[in-house]
């Protein structure tokens, strides 16, 4: 859940703030930017739980490279987070431990 | 299938895919850039057409030069085939692709790889924590997103990049809790040697010299020699312990930025099975290429960082000089013109190189932090210990791809990017042989996350 951003933006007022769901909750984010990108600002820290340990994993990378912010996006599972634009409305969620076989 | 045919194919459009594509096209060859990112500039580039002012003051000068580059692309007849992640090539250089939830197929005379740079993995205790990320990941969320540490931030490592994301952070009028840097005096007695060759590279050196004033000027608490990093917290990073000497520091900041330089990303070759060689100096694997960066291949060069590191200038030079090969190799450019070509941009590619030797012996990552002790993660992913993989070793696993189905290191959705050359040097100092010896992992396509109606779709 959201707490203290890590991130904040260095000019204030830039780009409107948009909504979207992270796992079922409305939340505000700066748009223009990548999910992962608004995700920080937003103040979410942690974006899933590993499969084999459940240990918490968040953004390392952020260039497509270490699949640390793999997310739920629109239905998507373990989609690079840091690669994807945000758009209003987007359903996203946090993985958490390993993919259930459907 | 819908299949695309040109006569060249850049892939990854920062510097040197930037110049390869747009002197290729000035040479009158039919080209296409596909680019994971859905602008061009890459990631010492990135977003640089869309950054306003206020990001452009904080970055610098050497962020906006990266303009002209675009801008030189753009106004060439290469097609720009953005947001597109390249999953497959083939040694006949066909180029699968995804854009938009679709695979989507490109054949090309020519394939110039300008895959670039990646972070060398940091492995120390706690660098899988939320809050722990790459000091390229904070520059990058900068260039892209405009978002700097809310909080005093803690940044640690060595290598160029430290500096320059501390004096943008600087500029950006960012906290900056400490710097931990573990070059010791001793680098910069055995860099020494190399100081001629630096000097040839003044600017660079006046530059670098620059930074690190700043740093100093503005007061920021400055750890030189830092050893022994380890990362602490439960659920998030919470600090960053090291020691200097025989002192034990302990730096509170909830996001620590870690930096030793990076490295080729060549994820595209090792899938093509090229041969690649270890180089000692730069401690990471680089594909065999010629002078034009012609691989063992036919039709397939590589340009930039992707075949040793270079940094921006050399790379877009790099990728000047693949551009004339390969329209000289298509028949399109005789050799004296292409020879002619070549020469101003061979010497302004010395000129460039000549700081390289001096940067890779005074930021020569620390052994400590390469080869980790038993209980640190070397595999993100699967969550393998640099301990499991020696105790592999014991049991007779010989090198990074056996080492796989020994404790399924490299087996994660990364596909070993982030632990290749940890499991390479770890097995290696374990069997007491060269990382040429042990090799590096098995890269097989698709080397992006492709789904099954993806595939189905083709």
């Amino acid at each position: 859940m959201p707490t203290e951003p890590l991130f904040r933006p260095i000019s204030a007022g830039a780009e409107p703030f948009i909504d979207v769901e992270f796992d079922g909750r409305r939340l505000a984010v700066p748009g223009q930017r990548s999910v992962a990108a608004a995700l920080l600002v937003a103040g979410v820290s942690r974006f899933r739980s590993t499969p084999v340990s459940g240990a918490p994993r968040a953004p390392y990378c952020m260039m497509g490279v270490c699949f640390e912010c793999l997310l739920e996006i629109d239905g998507v599972a373990n989609t690079q987070a840091c690669l994807v634009t945000i758009q209003p409305g987007m359903k996203i969620r946090s993985q958490e431990g390993a993919r259930r076989a459907v | 299938m819908q299949c695309d045919a040109v006569d060249v194919a850049v892939v990854g459009a920062g510097p040197a895919g930037l110049a390869a594509a747009a002197a290729a096209a000035e040479l009158g060859l039919s080209v296409a850039l596909l680019d994971e990112q859905a602008h061009p500039g890459g990631q010492i580039y990135r977003d640089v057409t869309q950054a306003g002012v206020d990001r452009l003051q904080v970055l610098g000068d050497d962020y906006a030069a990266g303009r002209a580059l675009v801008e030189r692309f753009s106004q060439s007849t290469a097609r720009h085939v953005g947001g597109a992640a390249v999953w497959n090539i083939s040694r006949d250089r066909v180029i699968h692709y995804l854009k938009d939830g679709r695979s989507r197929s490109m054949t090309a005379g020519h394939v110039i790889l300008c895959t670039g740079a990646m972070e060398r993995p940091f492995p120390i205790p706690g660098w899988t924590l939320p809050g722990v990320m790459t000091a390229g990941a904070a520059q990058i969320l900068l260039k892209s997103a405009g978002v700097a540490p809310s909080q005093p931030v803690v940044l640690a490592g060595c290598g160029p990049l430290l500096y320059l994301l501390a004096w943008q952070y600087l500029r950006a009028g960012v906290r900056i809790g400490a710097i931990v840097d573990t070059t010791r005096r001793g680098d910069c007695l055995r860099a020494l040697p190399h100081l001629g060759g630096a000097l040839a590279g003044w600017r660079d050196l006046r530059k670098g010299l620059g930074l690190i004033r700043s740093i100093r000027d503005a007061g920021i608490p400055h750890h030189r020699a830092a050893t022994d990093l380890a990362v602490e917290g439960g659920e998030q990073a919470t600090a960053l312990r090291f020691r200097v000497g025989a002192t034990s520091h302990r730096v509170q900041s909830d996001l620590i930025l870690l930096h030793q330089g990076v490295v080729p990303n060549n994820q595209i070759t090792a899938s093509l099975r090229l041969a690649h060689r270890w180089d000692d100096q730069q401690l990471c694997w680089v594909p065999a290429a010629d002078a034009w960066g012609r691989l063992e291949l036919d039709g397939l060069l590589i340009a930039g960082d992707g075949r040793g590191i270079v940094g921006g200038s050399a790379a877009a030079l790099q990728g000047q000089l693949a551009a004339l090969a390969a329209a000289h190799d298509a028949g399109r450019l005789s050799e004296p013109e292409r020879d002619r070509r070549a020469e101003p941009l061979r010497s302004a590619l010395r000129r460039q190189l000549h700081i390289r030797p001096f940067l890779d012996v005074l930021y020569r990552p620390k052994i400590q932090h390469r080869v980790p002790a038993d209980d640190v993660i070397a595999c993100r992913c699967e969550e393998v210990t640099a301990g499991e993989l020696r105790r592999s070793v014991a049991l007779g696993c010989q090198g990074p791809s056996q080492g796989k189905a020994f404790t399924r290191c490299g087996m994660g959705p990364c596909q070993g990017r982030l632990c290749g050359l940890t499991a390479t040097e770890v097995i290696a100092h374990e069997r007491g042989v060269s990382p040429a010896e042990v090799g590096h992992y098995r890269v097989r396509p698709p080397i992006k996350p492709i789904t099954l109606e993806e595939l189905a779709a083709l």
